[in-house]
């Protein structure tokens, strides 16, 4: 009721003339609908709401076109029914000049409004519900920061609540936006500090502060909390303060300090102190918001100028472009001296007159040339100190502009700039004109940029230090990679000159070449009791399986009827089951005797079936041979294997293939071997047995064409055989001789007769051999 | 005690500053391991002034080999991307004369730019982010790429690589968020015509009109 509360004196402040009365001399009124409606998604403190309706979508008043984005955001609706006709960049109020996304609305005219859920008694909900009514009400601080009121009616649980301000002092000259609404809308402003302070579990006080230049609104709310009284006792409770006008008392923390007497810290919110401040018109949007479910579409702002014909205070919707606004109040833009949205201490010049009227716009301010002239230019600070003593905040505004014209960020920190309000009374006092609140303004959002930009920075850091780090450690691997594969080359090279270390003294001890041998074939056997045992488990599953397929065969119980079909697919089944059967059972059989002769193993028999075994004696007959056995082997199969070149060869002649002439260089390629093998073999009977030289040099010296692979071989195999009856007696060497030469003659002469049939090219050379064999023979006899 | 003192007055001397040296260089030697800083802590700070570009424009790879560098007493003004702001900066740390930005190294640039992609041209070569400093763009082999603007810092090194030339360098432009009001033009060059941006702040140019009635004495109530 009345003030029964101490009132406290504000430091600094000024008195600038107040200009109130023009725009109070008509009643709150209204604007027709304008033919576009430009809603932008951003009218609050926070991040832009996101568009939820598409162009060319006819919505509803009351609608939800944006939808905040996070908690630090608020919603944004349809302030009346029409068509969706753009989402795009449209012009904003911001003192940037700039655009921002915008959905634009042509109104139908119906003023048509979606279904709201109103709600008797706000009492009977939890305060979680009432805070998201007015979350979704889109309720932002209609004082001029645009703050969401769902955020500052949800203090930490740290932070108790002792306090709640109702913010009616609008102290800003020209300004009666909140004058007005409490003279009109005294009743819901009561109800709505009812709902606040029940939202925040009932503050000791209730305070609605006003300057004590609204007389009537003082009156209105007065009359208001005293009606309420009667049917609600906590009504009573409420304390409508009146204290001196003085600019900027209607600032959150002046109006705290004069009230309260407390001052909040530095960096700290009022909710730190115990204390929320709300303004009037926001406690009234809340309230619609619990009590109608009415979105916040329309508030009451201030038309005020005297380049207008009209000055009053109307309730527009939001979206109305100002300078329809202006329009209605019959604006002469000849005679403007330029537009402010806000008030003239605090407002801020619109470059663009279409942008629109928005939440927090609770004043346009249209003076003329003669009440607002331009600025006289601003000159040297001579530091009177006037500024300090009219800062409401306590600051040193000389200090601060110093430092901020130097752009000694440090400095201006520790000299507390985030504490200045921006109220502009040390401008206002400043006998140099010094704008000195743009200094602070452009000083801050510099500070705010290079705290972005340093932390950016440090991102960048990180970033590049982490790829640095990064490319070292592939470098490393890469690196390791490299090294072990070196490693791995090196060893490798030293594990072959070992091996070829430890291959020539094998020769000399035999016995590492057996061991090697057997150790390579028992690699190759799995041990013969696990292949049985796993052979009979093979046998057994197959009789199972075969077992199982005969027995669904029979007609059983779960399936009594057997088809035609299934019959077949069983009986073939069956079949594949007793073949598998067979299979196992003769593999077992196989190996069941291949077992009975394992043990054999152990003595060096000659048992085809045992690879161990097979491996020693081919081990032990290598070295069992002498050296003239070993070549005359050696002999021997490159004798099989030319014999082979030649059919093929003759093969490919015959079919006139291309690989002939590969085939022929093979075959001289092994008549070469074959000549060096004979070489060998005739060296070592030189050593053996000088006695049989004579006998065999001439076969040796005679001349090897190529072209006579046949007879060359015949040659060789004579020579060979010469050469193994060395230790013959003469007379079995003679009668040897003489038959071999015999098989030789009739060879060769079928030969002959053969190449003569096919008119071959090595015709003469095979004739002459033929002769030549002839003269052996009857040397020989 | 006392006897001995009085009867060896210089031993005695050369015995308590000889003890107290002792004792003295003890705590200093424990001091030096118990709080021994590690790495180069002016090395750091410096890093912390330049604007961590990675450019490398000053010649170096990076803004901490410059920042070892200039430890080490290389000149403090081979970074174009911090401009004069960062020579300033440095020059009052390591308390030196502040040169001009040496221009060999480039220029300082006012305006923030960031790389764009062309991403129709882009065939996905993958050189300009082999090229990035900042792992700011993102891609794979025969695959668009593209930049990702917020770690983007601006610092031209993808430009040359790409075959086809189709990163531009765009100035990033002001948006609401970092748009901030502009100091006001200064008293050694007065502005008398005013422009439209320049008089926003109502505060700071009322009061000196009829409105007002020349009114500044805070006191006088209205």
């Amino acid at each position: 009721m009345t003030s029964l509360i101490k009132v406290w004196e504000l430091p600094g402040g000024v008195h600038p003339p107040e200009h109130k009365d023009q725009s109070l001399q008509l009643p709150l009124g209204t604007v027709p609908l304008p033919p576009v409606l430009v809603i932008p998604l951003n009218q609050h403190m926070g991040t832009p709401a996101q568009p939820v309706v598409q162009v060319g979508e006819r919505v509803l008043a009351g609608q939800l076109i944006g939808a905040a984005d996070g908690t630090f955001s608020a919603n944004t609706h349809a302030s009346t029914s029409g068509t969706v006709i753009a989402i795009e960049e449209r012009a904003i109020p911001h003192p940037s000049g700039m655009n921002s996304e915008s959905v634009v609305i042509e109104p139908d005219g119906k003023d048509e409004w979606i279904e709201l859920t109103p709600c008797e008694d706000f009492r009977s909900l939890d305060r979680l519900t009432l805070l998201d009514k007015i979350r979704a009400a889109g309720v932002a601080g209609l004082g001029g920061a645009g703050f969401p009121t769902a955020v500052k009616l949800a203090p930490k649980s740290t932070q108790v609540i002792d306090t709640l301000i109702l913010n009616g002092a609008e102290c800003e000259p020209y300004i009666t936006a909140d004058d007005m609404l409490m003279q009109v809308r005294a009743a819901e402003l009561v109800a709505g500090t009812l709902l606040l302070s029940h939202i925040l579990h009932h503050p000791k006080n209730l305070l609605i502060g006003i300057e004590d230049n609204k007389p009537k609104a003082i009156a209105a709310v007065k009359a208001a909390v005293a009606g309420a009284a009667v049917t609600d006792p906590e009504a009573a409770n409420i304390q409508v303060v009146v204290f001196p006008t003085k600019y900027p008392s209607g600032g959150a923390k002046q109006l705290i300090q004069i009230l309260t007497g407390r001052e909040i810290p530095s960096g700290h919110h009022s909710a730190d102190i115990g204390v929320i401040c709300v303004n009037v018109g926001t406690a009234v949007a809340a309230w619609r918001a619990v009590r109608f479910g009415e979105p916040l579409v329309a508030r009451v702002a201030t038309i005020v100028g005297e380049s207008l014909t009209t000055q009053r205070n109307i309730d527009v919707l939001f979206g109305t472009p100002i300078s329809y606004v202006l329009a209605q109040h019959g604006f002469n833009a000849n005679n403007a001296s330029r537009v402010v949205m806000g008030g003239p201490m605090m407002g801020f010049t619109l470059l663009d007159l279409d942008a629109p009227v928005i939440k927090t716009t609770n004043c346009i301010l249209a003076p003329s040339k003669q009440e607002l002239p331009e600025p006289l230019p601003a000159q040297a600070c001579i530091r009177c100190g006037m500024c300090a003593e009219v800062c409401p905040a306590s600051l040193l505004p000389q200090q601060l502009f110093w430092y901020a014209q130097a752009e000694d960020f440090d400095r201006l920190e520790s000299h507390n700039l985030f504490d200045c309000i921006e109220c502009g009374a040390c401008s206002y006092v400043c006998p140099s004109t010094i704008p000195l609140v743009q200094y602070y303004r452009a000083a801050k959002g510099s500070i705010r940029l290079h705290e972005i930009e340093k932390e950016k920075s440090d991102r960048s850091r990180q970033r590049f230090e982490f790829r640095q780090q990064r490319i070292a450690k592939e470098e490393a691997e890469k690196e390791a990679k490299r090294l072990a594969r070196q490693k791995a080359a090196e060893e490798a090279k030293k594990k072959l000159a070992e091996k070829a270390a430890d291959a020539t003294p094998s020769t000399s001890a035999p016995t590492d070449v057996i061991t090697a041998a057997v150790a390579k074939a028992e690699a190759v056997q799995i041990a013969p009791d696990e292949q049985k045992a796993k052979l009979e488990r093979m046998v057994s599953a197959a009789k199972n399986a075969l077992e199982f397929q005969q027995k669904s065969l029979e007609p059983n119980k779960t399936n009594p009827v057997i088809t035609e079909e299934q019959l077949v697919k069983q009986q073939v089944r069956i079949k594949q089951a007793e073949l598998k059967l067979a299979e196992a059972e003769k593999k077992l059989a196989d190996f069941i005797s291949e077992a009975g002769t394992a043990p054999a193993r152990i003595a060096p028999a000659t048992d085809p079936n045992d690879p161990v075994a097979a491996a020693i004696a081919r081990a032990q007959a290598k070295l069992t041979m002498s050296p003239e056995d070993k070549a005359r082997a050696n002999l021997e199969s490159l004798r099989a294997r030319l014999a082979k070149a030649d059919e093929k060869v003759a093969a490919a002649k015959t079919e006139g293939s291309a690989n002939l002439d590969a085939l022929q260089q093979g075959a001289e390629k092994l008549q070469q071997k074959i000549t060096e093998a004979l070489a060998e073999l005739a060296a070592l009977g030189i050593k053996d047995e000088p006695a049989a030289v004579p006998e065999p040099v001439a076969p040796v010296a005679e001349p090897v064409t190529a072209e006579q692979n046949a007879a060359q071989a015949a040659i060789e195999k004579a020579k060979a055989k010469v050469a193994a009856m060395a230790n013959m007696s003469d007379e079995e060497k003679r009668a040897e001789q003489i038959q071999s030469l015999q098989t030789r003659l009739t060879k060769a002469r079928e030969r002959l007769a053969k190449a003569e049939a096919e008119n071959d090219t090595n015709i003469e050379a095979v004739r002459a051999g033929v002769t030549k064999l002839e003269e052996k023979l009857q040397e020989l006899a | 005690m006392i006897e001995f003192i009085l009867q060896n007055p210089i031993l005695s001397a050369l015995l308590a500053l000889g003890g107290l040296s002792a004792a003295f260089g003890a705590v200093l030697g424990f001091a030096a391991v118990k709080f021994k800083v590690e790495g180069d802590p002016i090395v750091d700070q410096i890093d912390a002034l330049l604007p961590q570009t990675q450019c490398g424009q000053c010649g170096h790879p990076g803004c901490r080999p410059y920042a070892q560098a200039i430890a080490a007493g290389e000149e403090i003004n081979k970074c174009p991307p911090g401009g004069q702001a960062t020579i300033n900066a440095l020059a009052d740390l390591l308390d030196v004369e502040a040169p001009s930005l040496d221009s060999e190294h480039g220029e300082h640039l006012d305006l923030k730019r960031v790389a764009y992609i062309r991403e129709d041209e882009c065939i996905g070569c993958t050189k300009c982010i082999q090229a990035c400093p900042m792992d700011a763009i993102l891609g794979a082999a025969k695959h668009m790429h593209t930049v990702i603007a917020d770690e983007c810092t601006g610092c031209d090194l993808c430009v040359e690589p790409c075959p086809v030339d189709c990163i531009d360098m765009i100035p990033v432009e002001t948006d609401l968020k970092t748009w901030k009001w502009d100091l006001p033009a200064t008293n050694q060059n007065p502005v008398f015509h005013v422009v439209a941006n320049e008089v926003n702040l109502i505060a700071s140019d009322l009061g000196r009109g009829q409105a007002f009635g020349g009114q500044r004495d805070g006191d006088k109530a209205a």
